[in-house]
């Protein structure tokens, strides 16, 4: 935006900052097409303007996912299911901390599912963050059938009148179908409960993520019902690009971003001021 | 999608192949599809324009002008600039002349360094080795016990203090067990961390500044974008890695990550990682994450 005016070098130069952040060719390509549209409609004469639209077209591509978001009701004693999902080690336990958080603050009863029985001590994992919080856990031994886990779990909610179940799951690539339909398998347990349950079914996705990520929004979202996404790891240098691919080719909306390894580093997400954070933030220096 | 480059160049050769000579400005009107599949494999942007540039150079020298087969040729000397930005040869683990060498695993949270060590330490074990994992990991919750419940599955002893003392201190005690005990290599499993997070970098500086290892690999993860760059290039000013591990390579993506990473700091790839299970380690063969860069 330094340049002044709108030529070829300052759309390479846009085109280099969002492939940079991970959106892929696909979606910077479309963002930089509407942008031109707009430039040659006459709206757009200049640097400062064309920042501005780009800005706007960003924050509408993560608005209209937004529209398909889910209304989330909560219920005083009614369980309010949560199914963590997403490939391995991208945040899927530590958000289960920073979601048990949240609900806390907000007055409601958690109860956590350790779901995950065969990572090496996710369990474990698990139990600390319950601790910490003074959240109970329902788990079973490692190696235990999930599903039975999620049962118990689902039981437990219903006998404590308990308001929100957040399910841990264990990480797995969206290229392993046994691994997938298990995820189905989890959804028919907890339905066997509450029939209009999970009312989320949040997919964990690690802003390092590249162009894969797509793929793991896409097949989660056949084997599972993904509702949102949790974009991770913002904390660091990475832009978590590969969101605006997702919410354009899919229409999924992200609910929560996590920006530490604390319960505390974690929000609701706004689109505004993540994108503004993320690629405007230090325009003015 | 190897197969879908190579229609995309065809395509593009036939439409100015009736022309009759190939010009320079067809060849790169075809290596715009070549740029386009890099950046789809996550290969990061300013490596891919300077790749770009050594195959275009290699292209208008040699037959791509004249060829009757243009797109294979462009493929070709595509797969081969890749080959040689991975790394034509393996690169075998350095041993310490003096045991027992010291591999330290670093990288960014999630990455898969917990278990490598473990993964390693199998690996090295069948080899004939006596390894020695140590937990310098005191921050993640159950860290410690992860490895541990590894070590005890596979019976690869552990070495950890708890979470209470120091890592630094805990690495130092670890590598003294081993000399007195005859353990070779200690593989040290590191906290996974921001590579601009200045206490935690430090942390590994005192600890590589303490025990000197043999080997410092970066754990990444296959699935990683554009930022691999930035988290290479940061772990590699502050602690002059040696190598790198190129994990969860058993699903689907493409891996440009590790084209990047090798571009920018030049350190070799030593194994990668295709699964969750301990015996999921395996050598590096540059051709065949060339090929799987271009999508086959
Ligand atoms: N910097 C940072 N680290 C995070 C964030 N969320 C999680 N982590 C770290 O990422 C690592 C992996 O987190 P986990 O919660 O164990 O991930 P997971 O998806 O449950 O992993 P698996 O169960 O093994 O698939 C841990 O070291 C976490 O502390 C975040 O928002 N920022
Ligand atoms: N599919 C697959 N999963 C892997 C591979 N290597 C590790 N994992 C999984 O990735 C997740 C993270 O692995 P960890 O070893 O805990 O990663 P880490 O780097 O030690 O994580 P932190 O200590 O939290 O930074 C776990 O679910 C592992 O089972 C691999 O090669 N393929
Ligand atoms: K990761
Ligand atoms: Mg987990
Ligand atoms: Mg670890």
């Amino acid at each position: 935006f330094e340049r002044s005016q709108i030529d070829r070098e300052l759309f390479d130069d846009l085109e280099a900052l969002l492939i940079q952040a991970d959106l892929g060719v696909a979606t910077t390509e479309a963002l930089l097409e509407r942008l031109q549209e707009r430039v040659r409609r006459g709206e757009v004469r200049d640097p400062v303007e064309a920042r501005e639209a780009l800005r706007e077209e960003m924050v509408a591509l993560l608005e209209a996912a937004m529209r398909n978001r889910r209304v989330k009701i909560y219920q005083r004693g009614v369980p309010f299911v949560s199914l963590v999902v997403g490939v391995n080690g991208t945040g899927k336990t530590t958000t289960i901390a920073k979601l048990a958080r949240y609900h806390l603050d907000q007055g409601r009863t958690v109860l956590l599912v350790a779901a995950d029985t065969f990572r090496a001590a996710a369990i474990d994992q698990l139990k600390a963050w319950g601790e910490r919080l003074g959240v109970p856990v329902i788990a079973h031994a490692p190696g235990a059938d999930p599903g039975a886990v999620v049962f118990d779990g689902m039981q437990a909610a219903h006998n404590r009148g308990i308001d929100v179940l957040l399910i841990d799951t264990a990480g797995r690539l969206h290229t392993k179908s046994n691994l997938m339909a298990e995820l189905a398998k989890i959804r028919r347990v907890i339905q066997r409960h509450v029939p209009d349950a999970p009312h989320e079914v949040l997919l964990v996705i690690d802003a390092t993520t590249g162009q894969n990520g797509l793929n793991q929004a896409r097949v989660f979202t056949e084997a599972a019902g993904v509702t949102d996404i949790a974009l991770t790891k913002l904390d660091g240098t990475a832009k978590g690009g590969i969101a605006f691919a997702i919410a354009r080719e899919l229409g999924i909306p992200i609910a929560y971003v996590g920006t530490g390894e604390k319960p505390t580093d974690f929000a609701e997400f706004d689109p505004e001021a993540y994108v503004d954070a993320l690629f405007f933030g230090d325009e003015e220096d | 999608m190897f197969e879908a480059l190579t229609d995309r160049l065809t395509q593009v050769f036939q439409r100015i192949g009736r022309k009759g000579r190939l010009t320079e400005e067809d060849v790169d009107e075809a290596l715009r599809e070549v740029r386009r599949a890099l950046l789809e494999a996550d290969v990061h942007y300013t490596v891919v324009r300077d790749f770009i540039a050594a195959v275009r150079e290699r292209a208008i020298g040699e037959e791509v002008l004249r060829s009757l087969t243009p797109a294979q040729q462009v493929i070709a000397i595509v797969h081969q600039e890749l080959v040689r930005v991975l790394g034509s040869e393996r690169v075998p683990l350095l041993w310490a002349s003096q045991p027992p060498t010291i591999i330290m695993l670093v990288g960014l949270q999630g990455s898969g360094k917990t278990t490598q060590v473990a993964k390693l330490g199998y690996h090295l074990r069948k080899e004939g080795r006596r390894p020695l994992l140590v937990a310098a990991d005191i921050y993640r919750p159950a860290a410690v016990e992860q490895l541990r419940t590894l070590g005890k599955q596979h019976d690869l002893p552990v070495y950890d203090e708890g979470t209470k003392v120091d890592p630094v201190e805990t690495v130092k005690h670890a590598v003294k067990v081993a000399r007195d005990q005859g353990y070779n290599p200690v593989i040290i499993d590191t906290a996974g961390r921001l590579q601009i997070d200045e206490p935690m970098m430090q942390e590994l500086e005192r600890m590589a500044e303490a025990v000197r290892p043999t080997e410092i690999l970066l754990v990444a993860d296959a699935m990683t974008g554009q930022e691999a760059v930035n988290v290479a290039k940061e772990f590699h000013r502050r602690l002059s890695l040696t190598g790198l591990i190129l994990t969860k390579l058993d699903g689907d993506a493409r891996g440009g990550a590790a084209l990047s990473i090798r571009a920018v700091v030049g350190v070799p790839i030593k194994f990668i990682g295709t699964g969750e299970r301990v015996d999921a380690l395996e050598p590096f063969y540059p051709d065949r994450l060339a090929t799987r860069i271009l999508g086959m």
